[in-house]
């Protein structure tokens, strides 16, 4: 039953999208080559790895991280990951005691420049609900299990500042290359519903 | 897609502001559930509401903060039982309508039956780098001296007009305090109307877990907004 839903909500979208393309093709208000080049950008150019390069500089160069602590906007732009959903940026300095987590309860609100299109769930009722008053609870459906003295910073994405996790760096990679450490930042690690991976 | 038992919940172009769209707090969403190894979109008609998004806001007809509100401005039920790219998809094609590009009769045939308004504004591929790599801004001059400090005890107003807002209902009427002041950013409650800009200071505010939802809150909990200056008062 759940999949003749689904199908039939992608037959019905799949037409409807198509006739709206065709439309404004038509009109000449969108450029069939624009969309193409939109959507490899953010299909190839602009994602996590975005995130984790930013991250794993931060682990590497001190003077980075305090940089993105001041001024993440100009940090994180130095590295090329500019643009939208990227124009105002915070860094979250995860710690022993403290953990942040990103959510955006009125809408979808994402660092686009550095993390790329969000997933669905960050977008769904279920998280957009609940990570503003049970934050434990909804870590927890993440696998995420922290100590119970550890403070729990959740932050609403109500304007245009966006927010950027970094999490602590795994015991075990000392001397490792930028682009080692950049393995073991995933995406949920950069939103707070994640760590970075134990070598 | 109107359906009667839900249509008079629809006001195309103003909906109220304590809209379906607010969800902090609210419960009976079920757990959050991760999809493993998610693809980026899961059928392609959503990677060209994606495109056909991003390259109508280029025509310059509406703000981010119209697009907003029309995405929150669905029928409630719709709001919440729709995937996020058929909300993209439901708000665009009414964000098209107002601003007299795409007429419902089109939609139905299929087929452009009146000419374009803002074709010279067409999005071509060679500016699309361009486009996305700029992107937006909303800082602006402030127009004034910031009312508030940093460590000065703050509560967001207990608001309740008519229109698109950022601030979510479970922070109004709590005292928090500023912990951050970040100049002046476009205003969009009034942005999303046609109010223009109307630059305000906005703030970091931080909340207590237990100051928002009650006693029996986890005490690790703080939880933070952004809020523009005339949501808060002094407290």
């Amino acid at each position: 039953m759940h999949d003749h839903i689904e199908t039939s909500e992608t037959e019905e979208m799949t037409a409807r999208v198509r006739a709206l393309e065709t439309i404004l093709v038509e009109k000449c208000l969108v450029d069939p080559a624009s969309l193409d080049a939109i959507i490899e950008t953010y299909s190839e150019h602009v994602g996590p790895q975005n995130g984790a390069a930013v991250v794993a500089r931060a682990w590497s160069d001190p003077a980075f991280a305090d940089w993105l602590a001041r001024d993440a906007t100009a940090a994180i732009h130095s590295l090329g990951f500019t643009g939208r959903q990227g124009e105002h940026m915070q860094a979250l300095f995860n710690t022993p005691d403290s953990h942040n987590l990103v959510v955006c309860t009125l809408c979808s609100c994402y660092p686009w420049a550095t993390l790329g299109l969000p997933p669905v769930w960050y977008k769904s009722p279920p998280y957009r609900a609940r990570a503003v008053r049970d934050p434990r609870g909804v870590l927890a459906e993440f696998g995420v299990d922290l100590p119970a003295e550890t403070r729990i910073h959740v932050w609403d994405s109500t304007a245009e500042l966006r927010y950027l996790v970094i999490p602590m760096r795994p015991a075990g990679t000392e001397g490792w290359s930028e682009g080692k450490l950049a393995t073991c930042v995933s995406r949920n690690a950069m939103i707070g519903t994640g760590l970075a991976a134990r070598p | 897609m109107r359906q009667p038992k839900r249509d008079d919940r629809h006001r195309a172009g103003g909906a109220a502001l304590n809209g379906p769209q607010d969800l902090g707090g609210q419960m009976g969403f079920g757990p959050v559930a991760p999809e493993v190894d998610e693809p980026l979109f899961h059928a392609d008609w959503e990677r060209r509401v994606l495109a056909i998004t991003l390259a109508c806001a280029a025509l310059g007809h509406w703000t981010i903060d119209e697009s907003r509100h029309a995405r929150e401005s669905l029928p409630p039920a719709d709001y919440l039982y729709f995937s996020y790219y058929r909300i993209w998809f439901e708000a665009l094609t009414h964000l098209l309508a107002r601003h007299g590009e795409v007429s419902t009769q089109e939609l139905a045939s299929g087929h452009a039956l009146a000419p374009p308004v803002r074709a010279q504004r067409c999005l071509s591929a060679a500016e699309v780098p361009g486009v996305l790599s700029r992107g937006g801004p909303s800082a602006r001059d402030p127009l004034g001296p910031a009312l508030f400090a940093r460590g000065q005890r703050v509560r967001a107003r207990n608001l309740h007009a008519e229109g698109h807002t950022r601030l979510p209902r479970y922070a109004r009427g709590r005292i928090g305090h500023i912990e951050a002041v970040h100049g002046a950013h476009v205003f969009p409650d009034a942005n999303a109307h046609g109010g223009g800009e109307a630059p305000q200071w906005l703030y970091t505010v931080i909340f207590d877990g237990q100051a928002l939802w009650g006693p029996d809150t986890d005490p690790t909990l703080s939880v933070r907004i952004d809020a523009w200056e005339s949501y808060l008062e002094p407290a």
